[in-house]
Order: structure tokens, then sequence, then C-alpha cells
């Protein structure tokens, strides 16, 4: 099997400053990629780059071997990107948010399903909540919900542990085991200790 | 167009998983299709919303332009003839700063809470999510404005023939202030002092609206007709509405960058 997502040489400046440069990798089905970097190393710079939002500054990404600039809307559609912001509505409740969120990523989804993927991540009690009355921590969970009902095959997430309880951390790490066991890839950063099982995890530093 | 196959990504030892697996895969190239139809109306949708639940945004314009616009009477006293004579004019001008004052709530409310990303990286065509979002900000900032002119109107003696153009030209001219002031209002997100700096960059292209505007009005007052100044409002929204979007998605675009 080919290289789903294969990144050569990418590079990025902030500035004047060279954050990084001669970034390679390539993933397959099942591989998680686990970025290291002290803070404002550029994980997030890189991220945002693979997902399509901030514009390449050297180096390619190719997606099955075409470049992903070439194919915009269609690469868009393979990935799920969350970033630091939640993408919360406040005035929305959690079903209205994440209804939307997915009928804006192409997945339309019923109600019943997003109360069904709410309440995977522990939120059943807030369902027609509006998000205004959610914590930090449950706001992330309802972008996280997301997550389980995604058809995308590649996931890039930017500090998905990050304001989660201990509860809602294994939840996800094992959805994200269970997303990898089914060839689905996935680009994470993260300062915490987690070890996620799966078939070949890869390790960039970004300030080596 | 690239369609792996995605069923198997679903885990299926999960009752609840197999359930949520029943939602509409995208698979051919028709479904494509109904589903960016669908996508953009969830858009507006939730536009229209949460400007619902958030009635004070949208009344905060509305009064803006009520109270701005009787102020003139006041200030310039009870006279019919001049009053009439300068009814066109006042009007048309304070819609207009009425509707730039509602272009910082375009992208600014979805760019501070992460929404705006999401529709950057959807696969949706961007141009298609700017045009829905400017359609959306019309009907709550803009529409409004065109319903309650009449009224406003009458404050200054305006006879029912002139209120039905005025109406009329408004219902031409604000789309395509909102649309012009999409590409400002994109330009300028994130910006400290953007409200300052959208003003500078809007209201120059807004002249030429105003302009047949309140030219469309004044010429039916004095008997010409006002289908000059209305067929060019109408080319005028039929341009910023082909253009525009396409202007304020590549703005946008560099903002987020």
């Amino acid at each position: 099997m080919g290289n789903m997502l294969e990144a050569i040489n990418l590079q990025c400046t902030r500035g004047e400053r060279l954050l990084f440069k001669d970034v390679s990798f390539a993933l397959h089905g099942g591989d998680l990629l686990h970025l290291n970097g002290a803070n404002g190393s550029g994980k997030t710079s890189l991220l945002r780059t693979l997902c399509g939002l901030s514009r390449l500054q050297g180096g390619s990404i190719l997606w099955r071997g075409e470049n992903i600039q070439d194919l915009r809307e269609d690469y868009c559609a393979q990935v799920v990107y969350i970033g630091h912001q939640a993408g919360v509505k406040d005035d929305l409740t959690t079903t209205e948010n994440l209804c939307f969120s997915s009928a804006l990523a192409g997945v339309p989804i019923s109600q019943d399903q997003a109360n069904a993927a709410l309440s995977m991540v522990g939120l059943e009690d807030y369902v027609d909540r509006p998000a205004r009355a959610l914590s930090q921590g449950q706001k992330r969970r309802v972008a996280l919900a997301r997550l389980w009902v995604s058809r995308s095959p590649l996931w890039i997430l930017d500090e998905p542990f990050t304001a989660l309880d201990k509860k809602a951390s294994a939840l996800l790490k094992e959805r994200i085991e269970s997303f990898l066991a089914g060839i689905g890839m996935v680009i994470l950063t993260t300062h915490q200790e987690i070890d996620i099982n799966a078939r070949s995890i890869q390790h960039v530093r970004l300030d080596a | 167009m690239i369609r792996p196959d995605l069923n198997n990504l679903t885990n299926p030892d999960n009752l609840q998983m197999s359930q949520l697996s029943t939602a509409v895969p995208n698979t051919d190239f028709t479904e494509t299709g109904s589903q960016l139809w669908l996508a953009l109306y969830r858009l507006f949708q939730r536009d229209l919303r949460i400007a619902l639940r958030r009635r004070s945004d949208a009344a905060a314009v509305l009064f803006f332009f009520v109270i701005s616009s009787s102020l003139f009477p006041l200030g310039i006293g009870a006279e019919p003839q001049l009053l009439r004579a300068i009814a066109p004019g006042v009007l048309w001008v304070t819609a207009l700063l009425s509707c730039m004052l509602s272009l910082g709530r375009l992208f600014a409310a979805d760019n501070a809470d992460g929404t705006l990303e999401q529709l950057l990286i959807s696969p949706q065509p961007l141009v298609l999510i700017v045009l829905v979002k400017t359609i959306a900000h019309w009907v709550i900032s803009g529409l409004p404005l065109v319903l309650i002119a009449p009224l406003i109107g009458l404050q200054f003696n305006m006879p029912a023939q002139e209120l039905a153009i005025l109406a009329l030209s408004l219902l031409l001219g604000t789309p395509a202030l909102s649309l012009v002031g999409s590409v400002g209002a994109a330009l300028t997100l994130g910006v400290r002092g953007g409200g300052v700096l959208v003003a500078l960059l809007v209201l120059p292209l807004y002249v030429p609206v105003l302009v047949f505007g309140a030219g469309a009005v004044t010429a039916s007052a004095s008997g010409m007709g006002a289908d000059a100044g209305l067929s060019l409002l109408g080319a005028t929204l039929l341009i910023s509405t082909v253009f525009a979007p396409y202007a304020a998605a590549a703005a946008l675009r560099i903002s987020m960058e």
C-alpha cells in the first residue's frame, strides 16, 4: 500500500525566524504521528499547514501522491482538524453544535446520532443545554464528539487532551486506538504522558 | 474525486458506534451535491438561529437607524419642504452607516470561538460559505432597515410613491452594501481597531450605491422616474454578488494565516 500522507522537506518561518525546516514523514493507514517540541517550536503551525489553513512555505504535502493544494476541497473532506479553540457556538445547544459541524464536514447526522455521540463523551445530561453553560473541558468534549461521527481517514489533533479529565482522556485514547486499528491515521501533539497503542508510532521532534 | 473506503473506520464491536455509522456516507457524486446544499442550508439556519437568540445585536443596528435618522427633523426643524428635499439623502446615509456598523459581527464572532477555522477547512467551497454568511447577515441586519425605512420616511413628509421607491432602492442596495462590506470585514479580521479600518476601507466603495440609491428616490420625487437609478442599483448588486464573495474568501484566507 502506498503512502497515504507524505510530507517532504516542510519548512516554516514566523517573521524572520525559522521555526523548522526539512521536516519529512510518511503516514500509512493505522499510523500515529506524535509531534514533539517545546512551546513555540512550530507544532501548531505545522498542523495548520497540514490541514490547509496556513500556506505552505516550503516543501510539499502529498495525499495519495497528489499535491494537497491541487486537491483542495477533496483533501479537506478527508481531514478532521481540532485545534486549540473548540469551535463551539455559545448560543447553540451541544446537539445543534455537533449537527452543524458534521453537516459542514459533509457528514450530515440526525439529532439522535448527535445525542448518541455526545453521550459517548459523557455529555448525555447536556444534550439540550446551550454551550454557554458548559465548562472549558466540556466544550472540548463537544468538539471531540465529532471524532465519534466522522468518516474521515485522517485526524489532526492539536493538544486534544488539554482540559480533559482522566475519564474523558481515557475515552479519547480508546477512540483514537480503535480508529487506528481500523486503518485511520492520527497526527497529534500533546505534552501529557499518554501511551496510545498503535501498529506504528512515529515521533517527529521540531526543535531538534 | 477521492473516495477511499471509509466504511471500515468505524468500530464494529461497539453497539452505539454501529448506530452512529448509519450516518450518510459520501459515496457518489449526486450525494456530494446535496451535501453541499445541506451544509449551506445548515450554515444559514445556524446564523439566523444565533441572531434570534441574541436579538440585542440586530436590534442595536435597527435602533441606530431609527434614532440617527430621527435626529435630523429634530435638528433641522419642522419645515416640510426642506425635510422632504433632504429625506432621500438622509435616510440612505443613515441606512448605509447602520449597515457598516453591523459588519464587525459578520466574521468576528466565528473567529473568536474557532468556528471560522472549521469553515475554512470544510470540504464546501469557501466562496459559497462566504456568500451564504453574507446573505444571512443581510437578512438579520439589512432587511429590517428596508422594512422600517418607509415608516421613518413618514417623519420626513415623504409621499407614498417616494416611500415605495425608497424601500425598493434599499431592497436592491443594502444587499450590495453587505456584500461589499464582507470584503472589508474579512480584510480587517483580527486587526486592532478594526472598526475604524472597516469604515475607511468600505465607505469609499459604498459611494456608488449611495449615489444611485438616493438619486433614484430624488429623481422619482422630481418626476423624472426612478428607473435609471434602480437599474444601476440592480447592476451594482449583480456585480457585487459575483465578485465580492471571491474577494472576501481570499481575504479570509490571508487573515487566517
